[in-house]
């Protein structure tokens, strides 16, 4: 399934908040109109009461849903849904251009695992991913638990996954001059938090994971194991430090990067579905 | 008597008492401390692991913390037909039960406990296995 690179170039190299998010109940695509305004109306509603998220600044906030066809795994799964929140500043001329503070979208890809164990009337789009300010996302989520009955939490990802993620995107197959692969590691119990960050070139670790998985289009967590291991290994040579007794809180490619906390950064339109059936996975297990 | 690491320093030896019980501590958030275990199981005597060897993996309660695969330490534990146990040390409530059960373990295996031996371990480990 390829989405068209056009309407998914806005998911590009964009920092995403991921949360997962439980079936949604009643929710009908038709109604897309509607709900934008309602949720318009919530927004407002709750700026009146006094939770304003600009300060001093009078702004109106429009808000717009809309469907992703393509952005979707198999036909059983959901096309994605957008939530765009713009502003525009009531003092300004009526033809100047909203602007975008706030973006929101649920997506599932190949998500079987979930939607083939749901009653009839949910819906399942169980990742939930955000850019824009956290007082936003906290109005649009508290909207969406409040309509549709369902449960948001932050996607946090474990140094397991994470291993697991730059494992394939390192051996991900590049045209051209890729960045280097990059792993930060946190040491612990220290008396100042020490940050330590390893950075490999692109062709060496594609070149080290050629080596390791057998299979292709395949992989296992021996593999990942084995990867990871030589690297550990490689740096300890050089550095006498074990970084398998630190906590891997980020990974960097060219394909994507992922911080612990549940933040993506999607940098290839190629490899958008791979990442996203990834993180569809991961939301799909902390829901279960 | 606790120790970072497997073989103990030979100077000690014959100050040493009788070891009844090797709990080999895992933290599922350091894939080193896997690795430091592996490396050390090879220095225990083979008797040992008639019942008288156990694993214990820690930090279990930080899910979001996991940096080894729990297959695979339960694989280690079939490997060397001994128990593994999975405990949150820092929860006070299941850092005394597991202390309790650990010293129930060695109690049994210093033999204090008469009808009951070591070698009951290895055979409740078989029999899970046939189930």
């Amino acid at each position: 399934q390829n989405a068209d690179p056009q309407k998914t170039a806005f998911l590009l190299r964009k920092a995403w908040t991921l949360y997962s998010v439980t079936p949604l109940h009643g929710f009908r695509r038709a109604r897309l109109r509607d709900y934008a305004r309602l949720l318009s109306a919530s927004i407002a509603a709750e700026k009146q009461k006094g939770l304003a998220v600009e300060v001093g600044v009078e702004l109106d906030i429009k808000v717009a849903l809309s469907s992703l066809a393509d952005l979707r795994g198999s036909e059983l799964d959901e096309a994605a849904l957008l939530v765009q929140l713009s502003s525009r500043s009531r003092a300004s001329s009526s033809n100047s251009e909203d602007k975008l503070v706030w973006s929101g979208w649920f997506c599932s890809m190949f998500g079987d695992d979930l939607s083939e164990n749901v009653p009839e009337h949910f819906t399942c789009l169980p990742l939930f991913l955000t850019h824009g300010a956290e007082s936003y996302t906290s109005l649009v989520g508290s909207w969406f638990q409040k309509t549709f009955d369902c449960c948001f939490r932050r996607l946090a990802i474990s140094p397991l996954n994470l291993s697991w993620m730059v494992a394939m995107w390192a051996g991900c197959k590049l045209d051209r001059a890729a960045s280097a692969v990059e792993l930060v590691f946190s040491v612990p119990r220290l008396s100042q938090p020490l940050d330590i960050s390893y950075a490999i070139h692109p062709e060496d670790a594609k070149a080290l994971w050629d080596t390791v998985q057998k299979t292709p289009g395949e992989i296992t967590q021996e593999e990942v194991d084995v990867f990871m291991d030589c690297l550990y290994a490689h740096f300890h040579r050089h550095f006498k430090i074990h970084l398998s007794a630190a906590k891997l809180v980020k990974v960097s490619t060219a394909i994507a990067s992922a911080h612990c906390d549940g933040i993506v950064k999607i940098l290839h339109s190629q490899y958008l579905p791979g990442v996203l059936m990834l993180l569809t996975e991961l939301a799909i297990s902390q829901i279960q | 008597h606790l120790a970072t690491s497997l073989p103990l320093p030979s100077e000690r030896d014959h100050l040493r008492p009788r070891i009844d019980l090797i709990v080999f501590m895992i933290d599922i958030k350091s894939k080193y401390s896997l690795k430091n275990v592996e490396t050390s199981l090879a220095y225990v005597d083979a008797s040992f692991f008639l019942g008288k060897v156990c694993f214990l993996v820690t930090g279990v309660g930080r899910v979001n913390a996991c940096g080894i695969d729990t297959n695979a330490v339960c694989k280690l534990g079939e490997t060397y037909c001994s128990p593994v146990l999975f405990c949150e040390l820092e929860l006070e409530g299941i850092r005394a039960a597991t202390a309790q059960r650990l010293v129930r373990m060695l109690q049994i295996c210093a033999g204090h406990i008469p009808g009951v031996s070591a070698l009951s371990f290895v055979l409740l480990m078989r029999k899970s296995d046939d189930d």
